[in-house]
């Protein structure tokens, strides 16, 4: 693969990073409307929200919230969109990201410079000319200020190549820009927190379908998640996390009972269901006679914890009001019971996650 | 909404939940000559949304969908517009 060509071509083909979100559906407008080729690309992480809505199937959810946000962009836009499976080596950074992770579990600089490098491989690839993407220069604490949109640059291995059509007017001519394949005239100089520029681009082009509020579906920025996803780290070594663990970090409430022991507790049906459909090895607990969570275990519980687990299953079943609750603890064909009161909630919130 | 078509090729993406029938289906379009139709079956029901907005994105013909108890049936053929997404 080579660097793309200097020559002015006849048709300039960009390659952007496109989320379906505000920034990054008028980064791609803005070339359009210099008579660009765009394509944009949409990354499936396995850590956004609306996907994890689809999975559960919920069936008061709202359609259009599980809508994929790219795909929709890319329809309203006019453009190609092409849906990349970020896949294990996602998982990877996001287990051991080379700068670090944000106030929560999101490793912002690496997950730019992994998306971009594999835009820049698309572009490669496809005949492309340049890379582009909505950021927007001081927007976001970690990612967003000039020093990380510097260093994002450099180490995906594109230099002059990489162009952020939103705040291009802040920051050095890129190559595109020097060569006459865009106009720096007709791109944008937005900078900062505030999205009323945003906002005002979006009404002048006709641009109202968007997901709000901006870069709030991502759970790795998620609190929640976030506690979760480093107790997962602090207990299993990076390279044994499963693809499928970090799903099961969305689900249900959790509990972290002792460094080698964890359950999770479904909160409804669909949480059950889902919960029942993973192939997980471990124990499973319900509560008998009685509408009730789903509890998996992760870890080999002894005997008191098994108690302990069976009482936090009464808890959270329909039962829980009574003074003894049966639950069954089943594994390999092998069922035990437990008669049990369910636990006071003081004691759970110790191992709540 | 009914889909009076049959189609040449069939795609199960049943328990798939959306991106992946998607990236499927695009992987599926991009073997098939222009001109023949895509069967997709899937039972994510947002399928019956992000399928037609990959279609008016990448301007293959989006031909409709049926009802089969839980799952979808959505229909799709290759136009020569979808050079555009190789």
């Amino acid at each position: 693969m080579s660097e793309p060509s200097t020559r002015r071509p006849d048709r300039i083909r960009a390659i952007g990073l496109l989320s379906g979100g505000l920034d990054s559906t008028l980064a791609a407008r803005v070339l359009l409307e210099q008579g660009l080729e765009v394509i944009g690309l949409h990354y499936s992480t396995g850590f956004c929200m609306n996907d994890h809505r689809r999975a559960m199937a919920r069936p008061e959810e709202d359609p259009k919230r599980m809508r994929n946000e790219g795909l929709r962009a890319g329809a309203d836009l006019g453009i190609p969109i092409e849906v990349l499976d970020a896949g294990e080596a996602y998982l990877k950074m996001v287990l051991n990201p080379k700068h670090g992770y944000g106030a929560k579990a999101n490793p912002c600089i690496d997950c730019r410079i992994f998306m971009i490098h594999g835009a820049a491989g698309y572009m490669r690839e496809h005949g492309g000319h340049f890379v582009f993407t909505g950021e927007v220069l001081g927007q976001r604490p970690m990612s967003q200020h000039m020093q990380a949109l510097r260093l994002i640059e450099k180490e995906c291995g594109i230099e002059g190549y990489l162009l952020r059509p939103l705040s291009a007017k802040h920051l050095p001519p890129t190559l595109p820009e020097q060569l006459g394949w865009v106009d720096r005239e007709k791109l944008l100089g937005i900078s900062g927190r505030s999205r009323k520029e945003q906002m005002a681009w979006s009404t002048t082009w006709g641009i109202s379908d968007y997901p709000q509020p901006a870069g709030g579906c991502c759970y790795l920025a998620d609190e929640n998640f976030a506690r979760r996803f480093h107790d997962k780290r602090l207990h299993t070594e990076p390279e044994q996390i499963r693809r499928e663990e970090m799903i099961l970090l969305k689900v249900g409430r959790h509990f972290r009972l002792s460094p080698r022991v964890k359950i999770i507790v479904a909160r409804d049906q669909c949480e059950n269901q889902f919960l029942s459909r993973f192939d997980l090895p471990g124990w499973r607990f319900e509560a008998l006679d009685c509408g009730s969570p789903l509890t998996v275990v992760e870890g080999e519980p002894d005997e008191d914890l098994k108690i302990l687990i069976a009482s936090i299953t009464a808890r959270y079943s329909d039962r829980r009001h009574e003074p003894l609750v049966e639950v069954a603890a089943r594994k390999d064909g092998v069922e035990e019971r437990h008669l049990v009161p369910p636990v006071a909630d003081q004691v759970l919130d110790r191992f709540r996650l | 909404m009914n889909a009076p078509v049959e189609a040449d090729e069939v795609l199960d993406t049943v328990g798939l939940y959306c991106p992946v029938p998607i990236i499927k289906t695009a992987e599926r379009i991009r073997k098939m000559e222009a001109g023949r139709t895509l069967a997709i079956l899937s039972d994510d029901r947002v399928i019956l949304i992000d399928l037609p907005a990959w279609c008016r994105s990448t301007g293959h013909e989006y031909l409709g969908y049926r009802q089969e108890s839980a799952e979808y049936r959505l229909f799709v053929r290759k136009t020569r517009a979808s050079a555009r997404t190789r």
